[in-house]
């Protein structure tokens, strides 16, 4: 079948898409945007995380055909997303977003700048290099796309709030404290924005 | 494999209707991983997504309608004050992304004995809407678990709604694992406490093949307060009293040993939440304790 939605504020088209594909698969093997991770394929890890309809969301437990004329942001397109939603409160002209080719080449550029200013990069993105959040990078995406939507709607998130809205992601790495630490820091960082 | 996406309700039990062995899917979180781990390969999935009416609630005067599909995430949100106990229910499942797109139609549907509703929705006491081409009719929540993983819809029948009496006293749950998010519960108990009719209802989940309540636990504990009139004056519940009651909910559950635990301490850990969840529910009834919100 053919699914027509929204990936990362651009219209995309996937076909033969089968049946019981998960957003996933279709993410990562049709589209060719492999930052949402493929881990459990059961919604324990919360690796694939991206956002439906604004909403955080397993990718692997929706079926493709559910997101039909949805709109889907994935960790490619969060740098522009934080962007358009620090300066114009959202994607109001429909220009903004991320072309499916930015997307596929889309790597972290990220900067030693201390502050985390200057940079290409969306500001939870920026703090966990900052913070060292990343060993292996593989739990990243997902919780750059579930800490970020925390900071959307809780500026000023507690320890516990922050436990909280990551706790549907695991990192095998146990580097839950510099998690910790980077999400405080962004949090920090956009209280002094203001 | 076949995707069905019907735009209304109406469209939805017509393709229920024609196609009896169509899976509903709705939040997804069980269905695709049935899927995923290629447990399961139905012949048609029934995308109930489209149905915006299914994320809908409605309070009631004395129950509220609650849509089947309406996220976790809207109960804990929003149906705090009148559903306490399903509230603190969704709060224990699984994580925020797995409450945004889950909702109790979902967990009636799967029917696992393990289902993180059940226990809140026996206690509150429930009725389930369920609706074919042939028509529409509640089941009570009572007759609508009949066994592991099995309900009593029929194969042309969607759930549309649930409807739960509002909270007329204080409501508690608990649920037992290895940490506080993610977890499939070892077992689950929740309480209501119902001051208008002077009884208390029970769910235990995880502890028998299906959710169940303790019958003889309040029916003793129902009992047990008139006597002592304890709805009247507000007194401390007779701990001997608390511990009967404690033992005859370890009584009401028929479990299994398993991965997540054994047949005793699931025994054992009902019987525990049963004493805890009681002097919860009862502290907040006498208005002497500030606690109001449980422990996962």
């Amino acid at each position: 079948m053919r699914v027509n939605f929204t990936v990362n504020g651009r219209k995309q088209e996937a076909d033969d898409v089968w049946e019981g594909e998960s957003l996933l698969y279709v993410l990562r093997e049709r589209m060719g945007l492999p930052g949402s991770k493929n881990a459990c394929e059961q919604g324990e890890c919360g690796s694939c995380t991206v956002r439906l309809d604004g909403v955080p969301v397993c990718s692997c437990l929706v079926a493709a055909g559910q997101v039909e004329g949805r709109e889907v942001v994935t960790v490619e397109g969060l740098a522009d997303f934080a962007k358009q939603r620090a300066e114009h409160g959202g994607c109001a002209s429909g220009a903004c977003g991320t072309s499916l080719q930015d997307a596929q080449q889309w790597a972290a550029k990220g900067q030693d700048s201390q502050t985390g200013e200057g940079t290409e990069l969306a500001p939870i993105q920026q703090a966990f290099i900052d913070a060292g959040a990343v060993q292996c990078g593989f739990c990243t995406p997902g919780l750059l796309v579930a800490a970020d939507e925390m900071l959307e709607h809780n500026p000023n998130p507690t320890d516990a709030d922050i436990r909280e809205a990551l706790s549907g992601n695991l990192c095998r790495c146990t580097g839950y404290e510099k998690i910790m630490d980077a999400v405080r820091l962004a949090a920090a960082r956009q209280g002094e924005a203001v | 494999m076949d995707f069905l996406r019907p735009a209304s309700w109406e469209e939805a039990l017509a393709a229920k209707a024609e196609h009896p062995t169509a899976v509903p899917i709705a939040g997804g979180t069980d269905v695709m991983v049935e899927i995923n781990f290629d447990h399961r390969r139905p012949e048609y999935l029934l995308d109930l997504n489209r149905i915006g009416d299914l994320e809908e609630w409605e309070v009631g005067e004395d129950s509220v309608r609650l849509g089947a599909s309406v996220p976790y995430t809207r109960i804990m949100e929003n149906l705090r004050g009148e559903l306490p106990g399903l509230a603190l229910a969704s709060h224990t499942v699984a994580s925020p992304q797995i409450r945004n797109r889950g909702g109790v139609g979902g967990n009636l549907g799967t029917a696992s004995p393990a289902g993180d509703a059940h226990p809140a929705l026996l206690a509150a006491g429930a009725e389930v809407e369920v609706e074919s081409v042939r028509g529409s009719r509640r089941i009570p929540i009572d007759a609508f678990y009949t066994g592991v993983k099995r309900n009593a819809l029929a194969a042309d029948e969607l759930i549309r709604a649930v409807h739960i009496k509002k909270a007329d006293g204080p409501q508690q749950y608990s649920k037992v694992g290895t940490r506080n998010a993610m977890v499939i519960a070892v077992c689950a108990f929740g309480l209501a406490l119902h001051p208008e009719t002077r009884t208390v209802r029970t769910g235990i989940g995880s502890a028998a093949p299906t959710p169940v309540r303790a019958k003889a636990a309040e029916e003793f504990l129902d009992a047990a307060l008139e006597e002592g009139g304890f709805w009247d004056n507000g007194k401390i519940i007779t701990p001997s009293v608390a511990k009967q009651f404690a033992d005859l909910c370890s009584a009401a559950c028929n479990p299994i040993d398993d991965v997540r635990g054994t047949a005793s301490y699931r025994r054992h850990a009902v019987g525990i939440m049963a004493r805890r969840t009681l002097t919860w529910t009862w502290e907040s009834y006498r208005g002497t304790a500030a606690r109001t919100e449980g422990v996962a």
